[in-house]
């Protein structure tokens, strides 16, 4: 793996717990740092650079938002085929052109503004606090970071661990969605059930229902924030609101539900249907 | 960042879309002076709260008195709680038909989205799916004219019609991608012989963005606290209960308020702390939270990127200087979380692992606390 920002305060910072997850990190770029080390990986000018010395096949982002497109299509430019977008605050129409790019070279963006991905005891390419992470049958994917972490904890403290977790990221507009890793969930061998932590606000849960309906085999449980909170008051600084009367709780339940969905209206229900269709717990 | 209706307009004639003819005024006898020169015109409250010509703050004037007349009602209309500052005179326009024309962000398909519609004029809302033609662009393509002339030939526009029509499309989508916006709208687009004109303009700024747009002017719609919070990086909401919740992370901090909710608590405010929350940040949340005075509040942080020994030292810190006397439910979990226990226990501060514990407590306390907030 490839850490770009990688001397920043958070890139230095989760480099050192991203190799303590195991994560094979190869080199990091900084422009103007060439030569330093991080946590004992070397810094190099570009990503082309340390493309001569290391073969990397995944990039994570630890950029200033104003920079996070460069650096995005720096890493497509590259031949990178996975960038992990951690940055928060990226202008929303950098987002679509890169995003938009990855798709013309067939290479994936997870986020912006995402918390990474995780294969417990294995790799994590993220910021999430990787001891909660236990190995098990559960794939996760969420929309929000914190809340993903809850509901794993949850799932950890009823006996039940995590095949891989993703974040997808809070913007409005991110690379990766429901659909496409509920794609890599339905085909993983690890994954016996596939929780989903959405929110109020956009189309996404709505999307992963019909997705969900015609050709997921395998249970979800759905796991939706934003129950209690008023229209038109945006929560947060991206992603949940309800706006014209679209992306409310009811409307996202009903769809997740016809879907064959089971719903947990609050997190700590999660592990409850969890037991139901897992059966006893393994840790 | 919403744009006044104004302001919209002064973007749209920079990008060659046409508009009315018209004045910005702050008093009742400069509208006079505006109707004086325009005729008969059209007054329009510059607020930013959506249906203001439901709530009467579009209306006609014959002439210069009743213009008068009509502006001194409209200073004092209050819309959505608020007042206009100032009101947009124009030439009243002929209208042979109305269409409405948006740019917006399609956030499934990840891309801008063309909007548009023979149903102008009305309350977009009540437009069915079926009336509205749908355009998605490809930012890396942008708007081709072959776009343009399938959206004209949907809304089965003349060739002399669509010519106009493609014009202002292509200008809206140059204003929309060079201004960073999440929205522009007009509604209604009106045609009166053979010629176009932007009637309305709502042109929405992305925040994030705000920063490299310095052209633009500055609306702040937030309230103070809310606008204090987002200099400090929080995202803050006032709502209407007792128990002042601070959390990390949006939809950790809705999913807070949602266990509240369905423990018979009420929320006060939301408060998004964020992702990577230092002492100070934690801090001036902290300040906030107690600015409403609640009864309880309620901490829930499960730290990723934000250190929980870093939010129990900014704790301790406000406790220390404000002498906080409202009673805590505060939980910890994640990043440096016995470290960050540890120093709330010594304090005599007591810390919940588990969010269930933490919500229930904070209900508890504000049922039967009589906490009067920061002293």
């Amino acid at each position: 793996m490839l850490v770009q920002g990688i001397t920043g305060r958070q890139g230095s910072f989760h480099t050192g717990r991203m190799l303590e997850a195991g994560t094979n990190i190869v080199a990091g770029v900084s422009p103007g740092k060439a030569g330093f080390q991080v946590e004992g990986i070397p810094v190099y000018e570009t990503v082309k650079a340390a493309l001569r010395e290391h073969v990397p096949d995944i990039s994570i982002l630890f950029v200033p938002p104003l920079l996070a497109k460069e650096s995005v299509l720096e890493s497509l430019d590259a031949g990178l085929k996975k960038v992990v977008v951690i940055t928060e605050g990226i202008p929303v129409h950098d987002a679509m052109e890169f995003i938009s790019f990855s798709r013309g070279a067939g290479a994936l963006v997870v986020g912006p503004n995402t918390v990474g991905i995780i294969s417990p005891e294995r790799c994590k390419v993220g910021i999430m606090p990787h001891h909660y992470y236990v190995r098990g049958e559960v794939g996760l994917i969420a929309r929000s970071g914190t809340l993903g972490y809850e509901i794993v904890a949850n799932l950890r403290d009823a006996g039940y661990g995590i095949s891989t977790a993703v974040g997808l990221g809070g913007d409005r507009v991110t690379g990766l969605n429901f659909v496409d890793a509920l794609r890599e969930f339905e085909r993983d061998v690890e994954t016996k059930l596939i929780v989903l932590v959405g929110e109020i606000g956009g189309g996404a849960e709505e999307e992963a229902a019909e997705f969900i309906a015609e050709q997921i085999s395998k249970p979800v449980i759905a796991c939706l924030a934003g129950r209690s909170a008023p229209p038109g008051k945006r929560m947060g600084h991206a992603g949940a609101i309800i706006e014209r009367g679209k992306g409310t709780f009811r409307g996202k339940v009903e769809a997740l539900e016809k879907a064959g969905v089971r719903i947990a209206e609050l997190p700590f229900q999660v592990s409850t249907l969890a037991a139901e269709i897992l059966g006893k717990p393994v840790l | 960042m919403k744009l006044f209706e104004y302001m919209g307009k002064e973007l749209f004639s920079a990008y060659n879309i046409p508009i009315p003819k018209g004045k910005v005024v702050f008093t009742p006898l400069e509208a006079a002076g505006a109707a004086e020169m325009l005729g008969p015109v059209v007054l329009k409250v510059q607020i930013l709260a959506g249906k203001r010509g439901k709530a009467g703050g579009v209306v006609s004037a014959r002439n210069p008195e009743e213009a008068q007349k009509e502006a001194e009602r409209l200073f004092t209309l209050e819309v959505g709680g608020s007042r206009a500052s100032c009101l947009l005179i124009e030439q009243k326009m002929q209208i042979d038909r109305e269409f409405y024309l948006a740019i917006t962000i399609d956030t499934t398909g990840r891309c801008p989205v063309v909007l548009a519609s023979t149903s102008g004029g009305m309350d977009i809302e009540d437009v069915p799916d079926e009336e509205m033609i749908t355009c998605p662009i490809d930012v890396l393509m942008g708007l081709q004219p072959f776009m343009a002339r399938e959206i004209c030939r949907r809304l089965e526009l003349s060739a002399d019609e669509a010519v106009g029509f493609s014009a202002i499309l292509r200008n809206l989508y140059q204003l929309f991608q060079e201004r960073d916006a999440e929205l522009v709208e007009i509604n209604p687009l009106v045609l009166a012989d053979n010629s176009w004109t932007a009637v309305d303009a709502k042109v929405t700024v992305d925040d994030d963005a705000l920063v490299r747009q310095n052209n633009l002017p500055r609306v702040e719609e937030r309230t103070d606290l809310e606008k204090k919070a987002y200099e400090s990086g929080l995202a803050f909401v006032r709502l209407s209960g007792d128990i002042g919740v601070m959390a990390n992370g949006a939809g950790m901090s809705m999913a807070t308020l949602d266990m509240l909710d369905y423990f018979g608590g009420r929320a006060a405010n939301f408060l998004d702390a964020g992702g990577g929350a230092g002492a100070a940040q934690t801090a001036r949340a902290l300040e906030l939270l107690l600015a409403t005075r609640p009864k309880a509040v309620l901490i829930n942080i499960f730290g990723g990127i934000t250190r929980c020994d870093d939010v129990a030292e900014a704790f301790l810190q406000v406790q220390k200087e404000k002498d906080i006397s409202v009673p805590v439910a505060f939980r910890l979990a994640g990043t440096n979380e016995e470290e960050g226990g540890a120093i709330l226990r010594e304090a005599g501060v007591q810390v919940y692992r588990n969010m269930e514990e933490a919500v229930r407590k904070a209900v508890e306390l504000a049922k039967s606390g009589s906490g009067e907030g920061e002293k």
